[in-house]
């Protein structure tokens, strides 16, 4: 047997002193012989236990094979087969706990790169249009029609699905834009948003209608929708609602949630302010509290946008950070400062409303909470001030409560999430299906596909029942 | 794209735009409102809604010149076409017999109070309405409001028209006068709503407002509207646009309304450099 290869193939980035100062993309993206290089690593084992590591199920040795050989057409119609959104999951994805987590090669420390080489697959493809030119096989119409709510991983995910099976599907997007989080959430410099757009297209490519600018809930209700004709109706509007501390002082002005912060910055690109009308302040010090994907998310655009110190303000330790050990390293890197085990207790304002400071206390890790993770707690008389005229609150989300809210039969729980079929997403209502964030709360990108792609196959057996 | 039906300039800087728009005008309630956005480089901002004709399919906004988005707006005419408009938004305005519900409207609100006064006239009650403006030149929609009211009481600020003075003190006659007045709903801007339920705090008559912060999505997600009510955190956009006036954190709401001021200007400034159009 051939010794085996533990080289894995590095990934070209951006220096940092140079990607703090703009919004390209951080990661450059491997070359074709990088590509050929670290597919060449993979042994093809036949038990692939990668495929069980991918929630959306791609043949993943086939691909990869594909992609050794040179055969990149092919690497993308099996990418394709099972993965409608390949450029975005081969920049987001956590494959680290995921595919290459179960990679037989993870366990000697270097597991086949699979999301460089998912990403080098898609952005061949979108480079290399005219050579794919696959005929595309139009599926039999089954003349049924599935309204989707929401334009987000779990939404554009069901949507393609559902449309490669022959239904006519429309979906209802809030926005201005199609894509969800995608687009208002995850910046530029991660996830360019042409590369979303480009994915958004190709979904309506198979045949869906994308209605922007309709609130479902407020624009049309999901009766509305089952009255006028849609057989099936599948929920994926996402968890959108922002969270907060509930500490004295957060409603002064400098103080962000997550969600406007990066709405605006990459929604409404104010990073090109006053070239685009949508303004955003940024502080000369800013504290990002939390201490996930989305507080380094944050915390790296406010550099961008020219803060001198940005601080990740963080209840706990780096070892429960629940951010991808990447996008840690990628903001630690570009100069973001860690204050771990601090948490804010109150914010302090001037007489004009605006934020000057945050008064913390420092923490210590108790015993093991729900979560599994060690319970933080505050250590009596340690608090100190934090100089700083912006925050962040990257707390989380919860659901929205606009569809719950309007639509009989559909069973919540208590933390406003839709009850429904953990496999399947099937809700308590007739007809309806959900997944992604509004059922399962704040999650991955790549788990909300997951959950389009089973509600998708179980709505088509319902329809052709 | 969502094209204009019929643009009409109210008074100088007041215009009204009736926007095709058949999913809105079939769900739309007094007190809703709409989030706007003119093209690909503009800001979203909500715009109270005027008035609708379901089997038009179309919708009213009524809006006066302040910033970079009003400004564009304001020169866009019937035939144009504007890129979003996202709505109904907002929980409607609370309607039923309440008995004398006095409706005060402040500027170009008087198009935001019009619906909700006809709302409360159809469900029985004895309307008496208040609108007031600066001058004579910036009143509009007097025949409007009056047709929807039993009463109908006008001032300006100089006296150039009807009764010299603020809205203020009409409606301090009304309470003192001994009529029971059950309820006053004020809508204006946020210094007109605020003195509003100062006026009648002390007569504790509940009295209602329809807040205006800054907003982005107006669907809950940002939290850029919120509004301290009662000492509780609100979202606007998704609890309001209407609270108790008396529970309201006026100064907290005027300090979040100044957040952008400096870019307001820069970005108005720039527009009007780059589009020849001066004050």
């Amino acid at each position: 047997m051939a010794k085996l290869n533990l080289n894995r193939v590095s990934m070209p980035r951006q220096a940092p002193g140079l990607r703090a100062r703009n919004f390209n993309e951080v990661a450059l993206g491997y070359s074709l012989e990088q590509a050929q290089a670290e597919a060449g690593r993979c042994i093809q084992c036949p038990k692939h236990p990668c495929i069980d590591g991918c929630p959306v199920e791609i043949d993943i040795p086939g691909f990869i094979k594909a992609v050794r050989d040179g055969d990149m057409p092919e690497a993308v119609r099996i990418l394709k087969d099972k993965n409608s959104l390949p450029g975005i999951c081969g920049r987001v994805c956590p494959q680290e706990t995921q595919c290459e987590a179960t990679c037989v090669l993870a366990k000697k420390g270097a597991p086949i790169a699979i999301g460089r080489l998912e990403r080098y697959v898609a952005d061949w493809e979108r480079a290399n249009m005219e050579l794919v030119n696959s005929p595309k096989i139009k599926p039999k119409p089954t003349g049924k029609r599935v309204a989707v709510v929401g334009s987000g991983p779990a939404g554009l995910t069901a949507a393609a699905d559902l449309a490669k099976l022959g239904h006519s599907v429309t979906i209802f997007e809030a926005l201005h834009v199609a894509g969800g989080v995608l687009m208002y959430g995850i910046p530029e410099f991660r996830l360019p948003k042409d590369i979303v757009q480009a994915e958004v297209d190709y979904v309506a490519s198979l045949g869906v209608r994308i209605e922007l600018d309709t609130v479902v809930g407020k624009t049309i209700s999901v009766d509305d929708l089952l009255n006028s004709g849609y057989q099936a109706v599948f929920l994926g509007p996402g968890a959108g609602a922002p969270m907060f501390l509930n500490i004295p002082g957060e409603n002064l002005n400098g103080i962000y949630s997550a969600n406007e912060f990066l709405t605006r910055v990459n929604l409404m690109k104010a990073y090109r302010f006053p070239e685009y009308d949508t303004p955003v302040k940024i502080g000369q010090r800013v504290g990002v509290v939390g201490g996930g994907n989305v507080a380094m998310d944050a915390a790296r655009c406010a550099l961008r946008l020219g803060a001198e110190e940005v601080y990740i303000i963080y209840r706990r330790s780096e070892v429960e950070m629940p951010a991808r050990r990447e996008e840690l390293e990628n903001a630690r890197e570009e100069g973001i400062q860690f204050k771990l085990l601090t948490n804010p207790k109150r914010y302090i304002g001037n007489d004009q409303n605006w934020l000057v400071g945050m008064e913390c206390y420092e923490m210590e890790l108790g015993e093991p909470d729900a979560s599994g993770r060690r319970r933080p707690i505050a250590i009596p008389g340690s608090e100190f001030i934090i100089k700083v005229d912006m925050a962040v609150a990257a707390l989380g989300t919860r659901p929205n409560p606009i569809i719950p809210s309007t639509t009989d039969g559909l069973d919540t729980t208590r933390w406003g999430t839709i009850v429904a079929d953990e496999v399947i997403g099937k809700t308590t209502k007739p007809a309806v299906w959900a997944g992604g964030d509004i059922v399962t709360g704040a999650a991955t990108v790549i788990s909300a596909m997951g959950a389009g792609k089973r509600a998708a196959a179980s709505i088509d057996e319902y329809l052709r029942g | 794209m969502y094209e204009i039906l019929l643009k009409q300039d109210l008074v100088p800087n007041i215009h009204l735009l009736k926007i095709a728009a058949p999913n809105v005008a079939k769900k739309a309630q007094p007190g809703q409102f709409v989030i706007i956005r003119i093209d690909e480089r503009g800001e979203r901002i909500p715009l109270t809604i005027a008035d609708w004709d379901r089997e038009e399919g179309s919708v009213i906004i009524v809006f006066m010149e302040v910033g970079t988005t009003t400004h564009r707006l304001a020169l866009l005419g019937t035939g144009d076409s504007i890129a979003d408009f996202i709505g109904p938004l907002g929980l409607p305005s609370h309607i039923e017999k309440f008995g004398t519900v006095v409706c005060v409207a402040g500027g170009f609100a008087v198009a935001t109070i019009v619906p909700i006064a006809r709302a409360l006239k159809v469900k029985g009650n004895k309307v008496i309405s208040i609108m007031g403006a600066r001058s004579r030149d910036l009143l509009f929609w007097e025949d409007e409001l009056g047709s929807v009211s039993d009463q109908l009481i006008v001032t300006t600020d100089d006296g150039s028209y009807a009764r010299k003075g603020v809205v203020t003190e009409p409606l301090k006659e009304l309470l003192e006068s001994g009529e029971k007045i059950d309820r006053v709903i004020a809508i204006g801007p946020s210094i007109m709503m605020k003195f509003c339920a100062k006026t009648t705090e002390p007569f504790g008559v509940k009295t209602i407002v329809s807040l205006n912060p800054i907003m982005v999505d107006g669907t809950g997600m940002c939290g850029c509207c919120r509004v301290s009510v009662g000492g509780v955190t609100k979202f606007v956009c998704v609890d309001g646009p209407e609270f108790d006036g008396h529970q309201v954190d006026w100064d907290l709401l005027f300090a979040r309304q100044r957040i952008y001021l400096d870019e307001e200007k820069l970005s108005l400034e720039r527009w009007q450099s780059q589009s020849g159009i001066h004050p």
